[in-house]
């Protein structure tokens, strides 16, 4: 036997359109520099894929790498800075470059000799994600 | 876990009977700060003090020993107010538990620091599950030196307390997009509630939560719904969990989840902004977002009763 009440209909309905119910309670956070609600965003929406950038420097900012896709010539040193507040990593998927911790404002540096696809993340939000990709 | 083998009573298949679970409604109500949320039509039970059946346990979660930023300049000041929150509850709690990132970084002082607070807690047992953020770099090796005493596999572990069932899982070792339980994993918890019966209360903690709040930013778990498919025989399952830093409730079938607050600092709702990026909110305002929570069940009630408490009487450093 399972009981529902209508209040919890509409919670459960709140909630499957991913709004913070309990917010409205006051046990939520505020966020002080939410814009107007944007609009509605689907849970697992595939993001648009963004275009290749010729470029040897890597921005780690607002939980994401900049550029997504960067593209190299073979033995040429990619250099990714965390300007987050949150601590980011730079993790190949397939092993061969992994780097320490990068606190706020810390780099990283790998050289890329041998052409190839690279996708890594950050082991500490691994949804983050991101290509170099080596040329000859 | 530490101090586990305590003699709060403890004991793995501890199968007090009781008389039917319903799984029911989940109401929200507002009592003088607290947010209380409640199963059934009725109003929360009072647990009676002095009933020894009952079940009393405290959800604490993120604290990130080690953040440094605007959004909480001083998260030990934070946590160890959260801890003295718990113990001036007016009753000791059976047991504890700490749903991970306990550390900002997974640093040898930092869980220095986290453990040594954690003997501040004045309960019967303390228990804890990891975050990714205690498993920077070494999988969870140097959280489990610490904390991995008497678990199973990776860390994950499970017991039976005043006739509910407790499983702690593990669900941020693996380099997935989500959360992620694994193969050795789920056979721990199809066999580990084979025998029992599906009246048996069930409790699942888990940092990452194992319901889909928001997968583009990684809170979900991606083998979930195989974990729950073991549940399903059960009149009652509550899954609380951490990661998400704010409070929120969902109910799938016999399944209730619940996201807890942080001791450290907000984050975003989901999809608000870029990222799961740390708020920062206007001065005073932070100790509101920030928070412990109580859960109990007694025998008989056929009710749990969930409490979140703010961190409301201290304002931010």
């Amino acid at each position: 036997m399972r009981l529902y009440s209508t209040r919890l209909v509409i919670a459960a309905a709140s909630a499957a359109a991913g709004v913070a119910i309990v917010a409205g309670c006051g046990g939520g956070p505020t966020n002080a520099e939410a814009a107007p609600a944007p609009g509605p965003v689907m849970p697992g929406m595939a993001s648009i894929p963004e275009a290749p950038v010729a470029t040897n420097v890597v921005s780690i900012e607002n939980f994401a790498y900049s550029p997504a896709i960067a593209t190299i010539k073979a033995g040429t040193t990619v250099t990714w800075t965390n300007r987050d507040q949150d601590p980011h990593t730079v993790t190949a998927m397939s092993g061969p470059f992994h780097s320490p911790v990068l606190n706020t404002g810390q780099s990283f540096r790998h050289t890329f000799t041998a052409p190839g696809r690279f996708d890594y993340l950050c082991t500490i939000h691994p949804f983050m994600t991101a290509t170099v990709v080596v040329t000859t | 876990m530490s101090d586990s083998d305590s003699s709060t009573g403890m004991s793995r298949r501890q199968l007090l009977r009781h008389t039917a679970w319903f799984g029911a409604a989940v109401v929200l109500t507002v009592t003088g700060g607290e947010v209380i949320s409640h199963i059934g039509g009725t109003p929360a039970p009072a647990v009676a003090a002095q009933d020894l059946r009952a079940l009393r346990f405290v959800q604490i979660s993120d604290s990130h020993l080690g953040f440094h930023g605007p959004a909480n300049t001083d998260v030990t000041g934070s946590f160890s107010h959260a801890i003295n929150q718990v113990n001036g509850l007016g009753f000791r709690p059976d047991f504890v538990m700490h749903t991970g990132d306990l550390t900002h970084l997974s640093t040898a002082a930092q869980f220095d620091q986290v453990s040594q607070m954690l003997r501040g807690l004045r309960t019967g047992a303390v228990f804890t599950v990891p975050g990714e953020h205690d498993s920077v770099d070494d999988h969870g090796q140097k959280y489990r030196a610490r904390f991995g005493a008497g678990t199973r596999g990776e860390g994950w572990y499970s017991f039976d307390v005043k006739g509910v069932h407790v499983i702690a899982l593990v669900n941020t070792l693996t380099l997935e997009k989500l959360g992620h339980l694994g193969a050795d994993q789920l056979d721990f918890i199809r066999k580990d509630v084979a025998g029992l019966s599906s009246d048996t209360p069930i409790v699942v903690f888990s940092h990452i939560p194992l319901f889909a709040m928001y997968p583009t930013w990684g809170w979900g778990t991606d083998d979930a719904a195989q974990a729950l498919s073991y549940l399903g025989k059960f009149a009652s399952v509550t899954c609380l969990n951490g990661h998400v830093h704010q409070l929120f409730t969902k109910t799938e079938g016999n399944v209730t989840f619940y996201s807890a607050t942080t001791t450290a600092y907000p984050l975003p709702h989901p999809g608000v902004g870029p990222g799961p990026i740390p708020v920062t909110l206007p001065a005073g305002q932070l100790g509101a977002a920030l928070g412990i929570r109580d859960v109990s069940y007694q025998p008989g009630q056929h009710a749990l009763a969930i409490r979140n408490l703010r961190l409301t009487d201290r304002g931010p450093a």
